[in-house]
């Protein structure tokens, strides 16, 4: 008997991850080879792995390739401004407490156009999980310099090189005040997956940096292959060091790269401190904002 | 040296500004004007310029305040969206009467939009934009030669009135390759002096201050007097338009940047049919030709205003008309071209109308 092994449901999920996205929207827009959407697997793996309600989960992006992930994922979502992602995020935070918020966005988006907003959402700790794609490039406009190239690196405004410090991003969020600071690679699905889970369950301003190829605009324009040799890169390349000042964490051009978790602190975030703040100023008299 | 070129409207505008002698381009990319930058980051770099890609429009903006103040011809380009983000430093570059040139790439808003060609921010050009009673002068050109030779003359303006320029032009104009001549031009010959600028304080003059903060109202409303005293004289000095067929025409189209070009097809295929279309393109949007029109507006049954946006220049075509006839409106939005076609068959169904008016 051949059984009913064919007798599928139709109905059944044939992957776990397409619950948590639009299939209606697939394809997606992304290159073959990027690895924007290695990370959205493993976005959906954590989110599974949280158990967090998903009714109770929003996810904001900003602009750019990137920016693309909130259009994808099976939840309420918001494309918002360029760069405005965090202060977008941190309105939904207060307007309505009990939602765990999650901005999911490029380089030049979080840190170009949006960096004032990064370092003040980290300083207040306002509770959210940013997840940064740091491709080292601006993909969606064609390939021009980011915050995050590094130097001698090409692209379409570097023609002849970078010459610009790029920022070292896990020092950044932790010297704002991040409470969990992690970096790794879209090669290290594993703890890519594992840093968004922790992310998410963490309370507080939570920041996930996440190296991953843009064969289109910037590995191939730097002669570095396609997405796969990317891959490799990260593989050949990385070193984990958990607790590291991540003062010593900044990335050369295709030299090491420091992957881990790097803060992991608890601290209380923007409304608890501002509750706490106006109950010991104000008493009885005080009522504390709930959302 | 005069030279020919086949390129891009951005491209064209570009390689102006390195011609025009301009000294810093500050910018952040956003599509579909992107070329403007990439083009200065290589050649502009290359040819003695500063060029920035800078962390945002509102960053750029302001380091143009600060290289205009200090006497440089400066510059940036954006679309729609960064255009919107530059606002308030225009407000405060007019205020303190500081020269600068800025290009605008019209995309389709209103947010984020599309990056298709679109003529939706015709009001924040030539209404304000930013806040206070202020003008930029607004050139719109309609081909790739006059995207370089728009760029000339506003580095020229901008310097004689102390006033920032705008060109808006749209995404086609940005990526569409045409033949363009670039003429002989000296900027040596057009850099005049700038004895306002904050270049370093000699003993013998008193302290150059860049600012735009009066708190005492009569002085305010003094500087705001003077303000509009220099808008008076480009009002007089600087409006500029094309006629096209205009001489025997009955029936009148109105359109700027790509539209007219459009509306030129437009004209064309009219007069075939022995309908007569005139077409008037106005190339300054401020100051805006209201009195051509109004002149046009006794010679004319009908007026067809045609843009890419849902009616904004139409309302200055209006007071420039100021009742005599009627204006008609023809829009598409969101990014899309209108086609000569539909323009006509709108221009026949109003002439209809128009027609029946003049016999009741
Ligand atoms: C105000 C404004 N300026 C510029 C842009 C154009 N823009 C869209 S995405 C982007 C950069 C995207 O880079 P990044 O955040 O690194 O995302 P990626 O595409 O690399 O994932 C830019 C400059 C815009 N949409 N709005
Ligand atoms: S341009 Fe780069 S970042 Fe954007 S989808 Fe393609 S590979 Fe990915
Ligand atoms: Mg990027």
């Amino acid at each position: 008997m051949t059984e009913n092994l064919i007798d599928v449901d139709e109905s059944m999920p044939t992957n776990m991850v397409e619950e948590y996205l639009r299939m209606d929207r697939m394809p997606h827009i992304w290159c073959p080879g990027c690895g924007i959407g290695t990370t959205v697997n493993c976005f959906a793996n954590a989110l599974d792995q949280s158990k967090l309600d998903l009714q109770k989960v929003a996810i904001v992006s900003g602009i750019g390739c990137t920016g693309r992930v909130a259009g994808y994922v099976n939840l309420d979502s918001f494309h918002t401004t360029h760069g405005r992602a965090i202060p977008f995020a941190t309105g939904l935070k207060l307007a309505n407490p009990e939602l765990k918020v999650v901005v999911y966005s490029g380089d030049g988006d979080l840190t170009a156009i949006g960096g004032n907003h990064f370092i003040h959402a980290a300083r207040r700790n306002v509770d959210m999980t940013v997840i940064l794609i740091n491709n080292f490039i601006y993909g969606m406009t064609g390939g021009q310099v980011a915050p995050t190239t590094p130097v001698y690196a090409t692209a379409s405004t570097t023609p002849h090189g970078n010459f610009e410090n790029p920022f070292n991003l896990p020092y950044l969020a932790a010297s704002c005040g991040a409470v969990y600071v992690a970096r790794w690679t879209a090669y290290h699905v594993r703890h890519v997956t594992k840093a968004i889970k922790e992310a998410l369950l963490k309370k507080g301003f939570s920041f996930v940096e996440i190296l991953a190829p843009c064969p289109t605009l910037y590995s191939r324009r730097n002669k570095l292959g396609d997405g796969l040799d990317q891959m490799i890169y990260y593989k050949e390349n990385s070193e984990v060091k958990n607790d590291v000042d991540t003062k010593t964490v900044g990335l050369d051009f295709q030299g090491k790269i420091i992957v881990g978790k790097f803060v992991d602190k608890d601290q209380q975030t923007y409304l608890d401190i501002m509750n706490d703040y106006y109950s010991v100023k104000f008493g009885d008299k005080y009522t504390p904002y709930k959302g | 040296m005069r030279e020919v070129r086949l390129m891009k409207g951005n491209e064209a505008a570009a390689e102006a500004a390195i011609r025009a002698g301009c000294d810093a381009y500050f910018g952040y990319p956003i599509t579909p004007q992107s070329e403007i930058i990439e083009y200065l980051s290589d050649q502009g770099r290359k040819r003695g310029m500063i060029v920035m890609q800078v962390e945002s429009e509102v960053a750029a903006i302001n380091m143009i305040y600060g290289a205009a103040g200090a006497g440089a011809r400066t510059m940036s380009s954006s679309s729609s969206p960064g255009v919107s983000l530059m606002q308030e430093g225009l407000s405060y570059i007019a205020a303190a009467e500081l020269p600068c040139l800025l290009i605008n790439i019209n995309r389709g808003g209103p947010g984020l939009g599309t990056i298709q060609p679109s003529q939706g921010d015709y009001f924040q050009s030539v209404k304000g934009g930013g806040h206070g009673d202020y003008h930029l002068i607004v050139f719109a050109p309609a081909s790739v030669q006059e995207m370089a030779d728009y760029v000339y003359l506003g580095f020229d303006l901008a310097d004689k009135y102390r006033n920032p320029v705008l060109l808006l032009a749209d995404g086609a104009l940005g990526q569409m390759m045409e033949k363009v001549i670039f003429p002989e031009y000296d900027p040596k010959q057009h850099k005049i002096p700038k004895p306002w600028a904050t270049t370093g304080k000699p003993a013998a003059r008193p302290p150059n201050v860049v600012t735009s903060l009066h708190l005492q109202s009569e002085e305010m409303e003094k500087i705001n007097f003077r303000l509009q005293k220099k808008y008076r004289k480009i009002e007089k000095n600087e409006v500029r338009y094309e006629l096209i067929s205009t001489d025997d025409a009955e029936y009148l189209l109105i359109a700027y940047g790509l539209t007219a070009r459009i509306c030129q097809r437009v004209v064309e295929i009219a007069r075939q049919q022995g309908l007569k279309v005139g077409l008037m393109r106005p190339i300054s949007l401020y100051p805006f030709p209201y009195e051509i029109l109004n002149k046009l507006a006794d010679q004319v049954l009908g007026i067809l205003d045609v843009e890419m946006n849902a009616g904004q220049m139409v309302e200055d075509v209006r007071l420039g008309v100021n009742g005599k006839i009627p204006v008609n409106f023809y829009g598409r939005m969101g990014g899309i071209i209108p086609t000569p076609e539909e323009i006509l068959q709108t221009l026949q169904k109003m002439m209809k109308t128009v027609d029946v008016k003049e016999k009741v």
